[in-house]
């Protein structure tokens, strides 16, 4: 009697099942945050309007832990679509076989829609192994009125007038730059950025993957800049035991007065603070050099093992349309990879938008772009820079001993100059 | 003898025992298979096959690759090793203070006035917490801009402090936080203890004269032995496995100033994706916790026979 309902129940359960299993597609994904969460489920519910006889398993997990199990994912049992990271991030899965080459996608009229950088950032050779789907601007958010109460009429537009600007700042009692390195990777941020600036992406790639020592006079050239604001107690104080989030408390009480951070910050900004807040770009350094950005790319994949991988293309191709990047980006104030759909109208997005579309090249930012290893071990280093700028040069073998061990010796020792 | 042979009442007793013990051998085993099985699946096999990946080069994607010893020889000389393992030894000798402090406490709970057992709950409150919360409301209480600690040193008219930021005090200052619960702990482990000495011995100590100070220190101290053993053990587990404080306060920060075996585990095998690794830390950390558990059984089982 027990045994007979029981089983009932379970051929009831798979007949619901069994029907959908012909036409499953699992996409698991990291987008648990409130926003990113409720765009994409507004997604995946248009496009099984469109696909009705797909049924799409959507699972949301939170972005640490998906960090962790994406690994035994892709070398267990995978679904059939991931979401994950441009770049380093993705070319570590590429490598052993794990991401499937979705080339036959990218038409040429595709292609052209695409930002060239990010298409650059899901290629490995001429092949592409994923969908760029949103990308967010780095830069300088700044409180207007704290500026101008300095003296300082136009946000520090090149390296003199930051400097400058962190003087007459100081002068009011004003901190210069909110940053909370408790979570180490704001520090990185500036690290980028002087990189970028002084020394170009092609060596800033170079860089993060290895191919030059830490211990370069380039690298140096990088932390002699750095240890100019240092000096200068340009930084917001206690930065080691604040996370991001507490650092920028200090912008909208009106103690500091910049922050090098990413677009999500405007999210946070205050009502009463929102109009007093505004965005530039990190400033030049070498006059007639490049500009280039940091802009972390998030993209979707299909796993090699993917049992579904027919489903799979229609919902990467889905994704890569136009007025499904607009959706998606709209609701998560972002910015849309597709260069044709629209931004939300918003004076921080519209500007990203621009920035970045004007950039002569993206990096995705220093933890995404090297080895999670050696992202951990540096940027332990930064902070440690940013504490004791007089302990340089044991940071720097420090950095460079794991930048051996992961990489490997280099041929000709710190070819510099 | 005869009879008994012919008596049908002698035989049954022995084939009863016989098979009363066959029978409580082969249900011992099954009593025991659930509980020995999951121990082994969930215990002993995940000990075996950490050891085992500790002599792998492994990132979680690649096939892993045998190093041998090589995890354990740049252990030897990996600078933030030495940091985690001296702040562990930190935190064991801190942790001392967790048994002195809760006896302390216990003997003054242990009278029976009306409202002790409010009072009681009340100081047993931290231990309830979850090490999480705690962690948050002393990284607060610590907070350099907007911390408790700085607000009362400020009305004393002291200079404000910046503790988790400072590569010297950031260790204690969690070992603090990490003391309130412990000693909540180990007050009801005494308390638990005081309750079952016999009364009768403290009379028979107070007849012979002894009170106060003298009849704390040579007959309820020695009494409470076997708690001792208890609490000593479990302060010694909770500072060598304490991750929550480090996780929840610092991040093992500034830079890894604060880190502890536990985290920098955590670090290598999940940040550094370094499995192999993470691996040796935490065979490190199990060989230093059966040392200081085998100390302690030995001690324990020494005394007991003298």
């Amino acid at each position: 009697m027990k045994l007979r309902s029981s089983l009932a129940v379970v051929l009831a359960l798979l007949a619901v099942i069994s029907p959908a299993g012909a036409r499953t597609l699992v996409v698991n994904a990291n987008t648990a945050d409130p926003a990113p969460r409720a765009a994409w489920e507004a997604t995946v519910a248009r496009f099984q309007r469109e696909y009705p006889d797909i049924q799409v398993q959507f699972n949301i997990y939170d972005s640490e832990s998906y960090k962790k199990s994406i690994r035994n994912w892709l070398t267990g049992a995978p679904p059939d679509v991931v979401y994950w990271f441009a770049g380093y991030r993705m070319r570590q899965f590429v490598t052993p076989g794990l991401l499937e080459d979705i080339s036959d996608l990218y038409t040429p009229d595709l292609k052209a829609s695409i930002h060239r950088s990010a298409l650059d950032l899901v290629s490995v050779g001429e092949k592409q192994y994923g969908v760029p789907y949103t990308y967010y601007q780095v830069g300088l958010y700044f409180r207007r009125d704290l500026l101008a109460a300095a003296g300082v009429a136009e946000p520090p537009g090149d390296w003199r007038s930051l400097v400058s600007a962190c003087d007459k700042l100081k002068a009011k009692g004003i901190e210069p730059f909110a940053v909370g390195t408790r979570d180490l990777w704001p520090a990185a941020g500036w690290f980028d950025y002087l990189d970028l600036r002084l020394n170009g992406l092609a060596f800033h790639m170079d860089l993060m993957r290895g191919a030059i020592a830490y211990t370069d006079t380039r690298v140096r050239d990088i932390f002699e800049r750095w240890r100019e604001l240092l000096e200068k107690n340009c930084f917001s104080r206690n930065h080691a035991s604040s996370s991001w989030q507490e650092s920028q408390a200090l912008l909208y009480s009106g103690k500091a007065a910049m922050m090098l951070i990413g677009n999500f910050i405007v999210a946070n900004f205050p009502a009463d603070v929102r109009d007093r807040m505004d965005f530039v770009a990190f400033p030049s350094i070498r006059r007639d050099f490049g500009r280039f950005e940091d802009a972390p790319v998030n993209t979707i994949h299909i796993p090699a093992g993917a049992r579904n991988k027919e489903d799979a293309r229609r919902f990467l191709a889905f994704v890569m349309r136009a007025d499904v990047q607009e959706a998606i980006n709209k609701a998560t104030l972002q910015i849309p990879v597709n260069l044709r759909a629209a931004v939300a109208d918003d004076r921080f997005i519209v500007r990203g938008r621009d920035l970045l579309a004007r950039a002569d090249g993206l990096a995705q930012y220093f933890d995404r772009d090297t080895s999670e290893d050696l992202a951990n071990i540096a940027m332990k280093g930064f902070q440690e820079f940013m504490l004791y700028p007089e302990r340089l040069e044991a940071t720097l073998v420090t950095i460079e001993r794991a930048r051996a061990r992961i990489y490997g010796a280099l041929p000709v020792p710190a070819a510099a100059k | 003898m005869s009879s008994a042979k012919g008596s049908p009442r002698a035989s049954p007793p022995v084939d009863a025992g016989a098979s009363g013990m066959r029978h409580a051998g082969f249900s011992t085993v099954i009593l025991l298979a659930p509980a020995c099985g999951l121990f082994a699946l969930f215990v002993v096999y995940p000990i075996v096959r950490s050891i085992g990946l500790s002599f792998y080069d492994w990132n979680g994607v690649d096939i892993p690759r045998w190093i041998g010893f090589d995890n354990y020889r740049e252990l030897f000389v990996d600078p933030v090793f030495h940091t985690a393992l001296a702040n562990n030894l930190r935190w064991l000798a801190c942790y001392l203070a967790a048994p002195v402090m809760g006896l302390v406490l216990a003997v003054f709970l242990h009278q029976h006035l009306p409202g002790m057992r409010l009072v009681r709950s009340l100081f047993f409150m931290p231990f309830v917490i979850s090490q999480v919360v705690v962690g948050l409301v002393f990284s607060w209480f610590f907070n350099a801009r907007f911390g408790l600690l700085n607000e009362l040193l400020a009305a004393l008219g002291l200079p404000p402090v910046a503790l988790l930021d400072s590569e010297r005090w950031s260790v204690y200052t969690m070992i603090v936080a990490g003391l309130w619960p412990q000693t909540a702990y180990c007050m009801i482990l005494y308390l638990t203890g005081l309750a079952t000495l016999p009364a009768e011995l403290i009379g028979a100590a107070r007849v012979d004269g002894a009170r106060g100070w003298s009849l704390f220190r040579h007959v309820v101290v020695p009494e409470l032995r076997p708690v001792h053993f208890i609490v000593a053990m479990v302060c010694a587990v909770a500072a060598l496995r304490s991750f929550d404080y480090v996780m929840i306060m610092t991040l093992g920060g500034p830079f890894n100033s604060s880190t502890v075996l536990a985290y920098y585990m955590y670090e290598q095998t999940f940040l550094g994706l370094r499995y192999g690794y993470g691996a040796a830390i935490a065979t490190v950390l199990l060989a230093l916790m059966s040392c200081i558990i085998l100390m302690l059984l030995w001690r324990l089982f020494h005394r007991e026979r003298v």
